[in-house]
């Protein structure tokens, strides 16, 4: 109590500042892991919830497999029960929002999932009726008795006949009978997924390998742990790159508490000093600072988590619980309150303000009493630390780990690169500082001339501001680089992937919507029109244990696109050509002509992957290919989106007009490529806020930890100001010196920061983002914001230590030199 | 009526009506105009052992008075259910099991012309006079040959039932008794005799009934009884046939739905009578899973003073809460 008391006394706002860095590196990572958690819980429960006691799921892609199946499995002996699905996602009428429409056939889904029926038995029959849904209580109903939905280019509305119990089924579903599914969505004679409980005693493994021969070409069996599992994969790397970024605000706020502690033990030097004169061991100073630091990590670890624990309620209650990346659409997860993973983080917060406290302490420890109490002695922290090895090791490291594999799609090969490279760096410091002012003669100005002899003289105090500057740097500047290539390039992408005038499409969202070769026919024949490009969008699992890639049917597939790399041309005898993401292309190991298989309507076609493209809209991957091939191979003449070039003396309103009026043409979004353009990065600008808020975070406190650790050595020399005047020096000259030695620090620290920043930035890009999201991107560093933003480190630096010089010459020199004695 | 004439009414369902003239082995088969439709054995076992099992399978086929015209293959115009049971007296408490299925996709259905009903691997069909089941349900199975050797039995007016004072209260219905078995129960041996009902109607219960009581014997002479009475609330009685009368003796409370049943019945047919003891008072069946109700259905002895006459099944539904169909 008595050191907190005087902590909380000493509080000059850098300790208050230190505190709440680790705040917000908690608050961001407890944030992050709670979201996470309840949003896969709340999908591994949508699974559970909707497959109940099933051993297997059978699914097909989007398209599905033929119901012939479902009888087949049904029979099949070892099998007790089958529960046939067609669960599709779609588009509610009158706005974006989309709705999991799931077709049972109640009778089989009772034995399945019994608390779907549990409070009223009488629901079963009364599913069987025409066009009846029941509604999840996540379904938030306004009293509706219909709910409409969105099937090709026409409304469907189907009664509403009661809500689920709350228990039974999670998120945003409506619950109908598979006949009703079928018919209404233009699906007859499909489904797309069975449950399956087997007999007791069946083995599972053996059963499933019989079950996958009878399957056909895109449809896959697989346990039902197995799909629980995959809801928790699908965002893991996105969840990682999260938590990475909190490990970054913690670095950075155990990095703060190292430079307020190094302050404190510099400043109350004398006062520890007394401490072991009157009878403190040397183990007792060294307690003393680490439980003060510890107690900033405790409080700051509390706030944080009590910060994260709002943030996380407040995202899933705003419905971001999905990170702003959208995977998470159509679950309402709860956030609980985890006591073990909240320990955690709150040990974790003080386990890194100790390890920042821990050289300060060790260096008040070991000052001799009888020295530290006199003057001049402040100089010796990290006076040892000049060796090169281990800085020339990390960076040694950073380039061998570079160039590994992911690790289960997470890059910590890459991480852990850069990681070493900002060690590294920091070690290096010195020796370059040494170097540097070396190289630097002195001239007539008298101020620089100290300036630079103090620099030279000190490096110990040099490393402790450098390293500050330069870790909060070159984070600035790698994030900056990242996110300003990244934004570039979806720029120029969506350049690229946007050629016509005008698009449209069906209904915002949902899988069920269409548009039929007739509305295509009436499209073509319009007369303000020049030309028009269908699209089919549709989605095919190529390994199941990966999510399902977006295959894409296109008229002249070959054109407009970003291509990457070098294309394949397509030989006699070949198969049609496809072509692939990038992320197709990393995942599953094509590469332009290769020859590959891909199942389209339940077989197996051969294609040649003609080139790979640039896509940073679908994460799991996308394949195109010629729409006339797949609609030969499928039978499948729907098209979902289209865009269209006009005639040249044809306006885009009266095109616009021209569509509205064709039939079901008011239910189209049409759009220009400009508005696309500017949702796409709207949406790119959401999913990156997190990065920006760090990216600011990292900016400010950057900037404090230079400015404490600046005054930190300015204020450790009052007495060397007090000699200097007494030499003649005025307060200006004085202030002088310190502007150049603070100008000249941060022109290092800033030079070193861009070279390590713009490094770490390239293993950011070409490494982690890769590897995490399957997509290039090109470099773009924003040389704007780099040359204000160095600047700004530069002027900042020097005004601090201008205003701690203040601070400390305005004592007067007497009284400053009498502190010696 | 004929399925042109009720529809011309514009009736969902048709009317059963008198002077329906039965031919087999068309009226074996499935008449799936019909609201309700059963094909119920009913039986005693006898195990190499010298041990008596009683045993009920029943196929229910249930037409829904949905309109629908979803040409999909799933949707439902027709259900089959089905129970099966087995009495134990060693077990102590009925075995039973049930299935519920839409008639789709050739997994569940019913034939015309000849029995022939099944619902996933359960099925009961006739192939010249004899009909085979086979049921594998949760803790037993049944795998059962009965032979038939008399002509079927018509009830009530020539096969005219009636089960109500109002017209349309009435089903068709004949009866099959002394059907010799043969097969196997739980993979063992067993011979015994059975007892087959089939009956169809679109008004099985008047609007005030709330269950009834039902009873078929195979006597030793070489007789039949079948004896059946509708009860409405509060004890009273909706409907029974002339002379039939039913004399609760004893009682038995489920100690799982705590539901009251007379176990033991004195029956008055005409001027016999006939005291049914059951083989184990715990016969409940619990069907919430398929036809959403819960009954008992029991293997009994018929007794004329002290000695056994005649052995065979009392149903009592209604008891728990008012049956629906």
């Amino acid at each position: 109590m008595f050191r907190l008391s005087l902590l909380l006394r000493h509080a000059d706002g850098r300790a208050l500042l230190s505190m709440f860095a680790i705040a917000l590196g908690v608050a961001l990572g407890f944030a992050v892991h709670l979201i996470n958690r309840a949003a896969v819980n709340e999908l591994a429960a949508g699974v559970r919830a909707l497959a109940g006691e099933a051993d297997l799921e059978v699914r097909g892609g989007r398209a599905g497999f033929p119901e012939e199946l479902y009888a087949r499995l049904a029979r099949l002996p070892g099998v007790a029960v089958a529960s046939p699905m067609l669960e599709v996602e779609t588009g509610m009428e009158g706005g974006g929002q989309t709705i999991r429409l799931i077709g049972i056939d109640p009778l089989r889904a009772a034995l399945l999932q019994p608390a779907l029926f549990a409070d009223d038995p009488a629901r079963r029959l009364a599913l069987l009726k025409p066009d009846v849904v029941f509604v999840s209580s996540g379904f938030e109903n306004s009293g509706n008795k219909k709910l409409g939905i969105i099937s090709g280019l026409s409304k469907v509305e189907l009664d509403i006949a009661g809500v689920l119990p709350a228990s039974s089924l999670r998120g945003i579903v409506a619950l109908t009978d598979i006949a009703t599914a079928q018919w209404r969505l233009g699906r007859l004679g499909e489904l797309n997924r069975v449950d399956l409980r087997l007999e007791p005693g069946i083995d599972r493994e053996a059963m499933q390998r019989t079950i996958a021969e009878m399957l056909p070409p895109g449809t896959y069996v697989s346990s039902l742990d197995a799909v629980e599992e995959s809801g928790a994969n699908l965002s893991r790397a996105y969840r990682v790159n999260l938590n990475v970024l909190a490990l970054v605000a913690l670095f950075t706020g155990g990095f703060l508490v190292f430079s307020a502690q190094a302050l404190e033990v510099a400043r109350r030097r004398q006062e520890h000093a007394l401490l072991r004169v009157l009878g403190l061991e040397r183990g007792g100073v060294m307690r003393l600072v680490l439980v003060e630091a510890a107690v900033l990590g405790a409080l700051g670890g509390i706030l944080g988590i009590a910060i994260g624990y709002a943030i996380a309620v407040a995202a899933t209650n705003a419905g971001v619980a999905d990170l702003g990346a959208g995977f998470f659409r159509g679950v309402a997860p709860q956030v609980e309150f985890p006591l073990v993973g909240s320990a955690a983080f709150l040990l974790g917060g003080i386990a890194v303000a100790l390890a920042g406290a821990l050289l300060p302490a060790l260096d008040a420890a070991r000052a001799a009493p009888a020295q530290a109490l006199k003057a001049g002695d402040e100089q010796r922290m990290f006076g040892r630390a000049v060796t090169v090895w281990p800085g020339v090791l990390c960076i040694f490291l950073a380039l061998v780990l570079i160039p590994l594999k992911p690790l289960n799609g997470i890059p910590v090969a890459g991480y852990a690169a850069i990681a070493c490279l900002l060690l590294g760096g920091i070690f290096l410091m010195p020796f370059f500082s040494t170097l540097v002012f070396e190289k630097l003669g002195p001239n007539k100005n008298i101020p620089y001339t100290l300036a630079l002899s103090q620099l030279r003289g000190a490096p110990g105090q040099a490393m402790v501001s450098l390293a500050a500057i330069v870790a909060s740097f070159l984070l600035m500047v790698a994030m900056a680089i990242m996110v300003a290539s990244f934004r570039s390039s979806v720029d120029d992408w969506l350049g690229a992937v946007l050629p016509a005038e005008l698009y449209f499409r069906t209904s915002h969202v949902g899988e069920t919507a269409w548009l039929d070769p007739a509305l295509e026919a009436q499209v073509r024949a319009l007369p303000e029109v020049e030309r028009v490009v269908f699209l089919r969008s549709t989605r095919i699992t190529l390994d199941p244990s990966r999510p399902a890639v977006s295959l894409i049917a296109r008229d002249g597939a070959g054109l407009h696109f970003p291509l990457v790399g070098k294309a394949y041309e397509r030989k006699e005898g070949d198969p049609p050509a496809v072509w692939i993401s990038e992320a197709v292309a990393d995942l599953y190991g094509f590469h332009p002509g290769k020859e590959i298989q891909i199942p389209i309507a339940n077989k197996q076609f051969k294609f040649v992957v003609a080139g790979i493209w640039r896509d940073y809209a679908r994460q799991h991957g996308a394949i195109v290919i010629e729409r006339s091939t797949y609609a030969a191979l499928s039978g499948d003449r729907r098209a979902n989106d289209a865009a269209l070039w006009l005639k040249p003396d044809a306006s885009i309103a009266a095109a616009t007009q021209a569509l509205q009026a064709l039939p079901g043409g008011r239910l189209l979004e049409i759009s220009g490529p400009g508005e696309i353009r500017k949702a796409s990065l709207a949406i790119f600008d959401r999913s990156f806020a997190v990065t920006y808020a760090l990216e600011a975070v990292a900016v400010i406190v950057g900037l404090f930890g230079l400015s404490s650790s600046v005054a930190a050595i300015v204020l450790a020399r009052r007495r060397e100001f007090g000699v200097l005047r007494h030499l003649g020096m005025t307060r200006r000259q004085i202030g002088a010196m310190l502007a150049a030695e603070g100008g000249l620090l941060a022109l290092l620290g800033v030079g070193a920061g861009l070279v390590l920043g713009g490094a770490i930035s390239l293993i950011l890009i070409h490494v982690v983002n890769r590897q995490s999201f399957n997509w290039s991107m090109d470099l773009h560093p924003p040389y704007g914001l780099l040359l204000g933003l160095s600047l700004l480190l530069i002027a900042l630096s020097s005004l601090t230590a201008v205003f701690s010089g203040r601070e400390a010459t305005g004592i007067g020199p007497v009284r400053a030199v009498r502190e010696d004695w | 009526m004929n399925r042109r004439q009720f529809l011309a009414a514009g009736l969902v369902f048709p009317i059963v009506t008198p002077g329906h003239r039965f031919e087999f082995p068309r009226d074996h088969g499935a008449h799936p105009d019909y609201r309700q439709e059963w094909w119920y054995v009913t039986g005693w076992l006898k195990t190499a052992r010298g041990e008596d099992l009683g045993f009920q399978i029943t196929f229910f086929r249930t037409k829904l008075n949905i309109e629908n015209s979803n040409p999909s293959a799933f949707t439902t115009r027709q259900l089959i259910l089905a129970h099966a049971a087995l009495s134990d007296p060693r077990h102590g408490r009925l075995r039973h099991d049930e299935r519920a299925a839409r008639v789709a996709l050739n997994l569940a259905g019913s034939r015309q012309g000849t029995t022939r009903v099944w619902v996933d691997d359960w099925s009961l069909a006739l192939s010249e006079n004899t009909y085979s089941t086979k049921i594998t349900a949760r803790d037993f199975s049944l795998d059962l040959q009965f032979e038939a050797k008399d002509q079927p039995l018509l009830q009530g007016n020539a096969g005219f039932s009636r089960k109500g004072h109002g017209a349309e209260e009435a089903s068709y219905y004949y009866s099959r008794p002394h059907l010799k078995v043969s097969g196997a129960a739980n993979g063992s041996r067993v011979t015994g005799m059975a007892w087959l009902d089939h009956e169809w109607s679109s008004q099985y219960m008047a609007a005030g009934a709330t269950g009834w009581d039902w009873c078929g014997i195979n006597l030793d002479d070489g007789g039949a009884l079948m004896a059946f009475r509708m009860r409405g609330k509060d004890g009273s009685i909706a409907f029974a046939p002339d002379g039939i009368s039913f004399q609760p003796l004893r009682t038995w409370t489920s100690p799982r739905t705590g539901t009251i049943y007379p176990v033991s019945i004195l029956v008055k047919a005409k001027a016999k009578e006939y005291l049914l003891e059951p083989l184990m008072d715990d016969q409940e069946l619990d069907a919430r899973a398929s036809t959403g109700t819960i009954y008992w259905e029991g293997a009994v002895r018929a007794l004329q003073g002290k000695k056994q006459v005649g052995q065979g099944y009392l149903e009592l539904t209604g008891y728990w809460r008012p049956m629906k169909l």
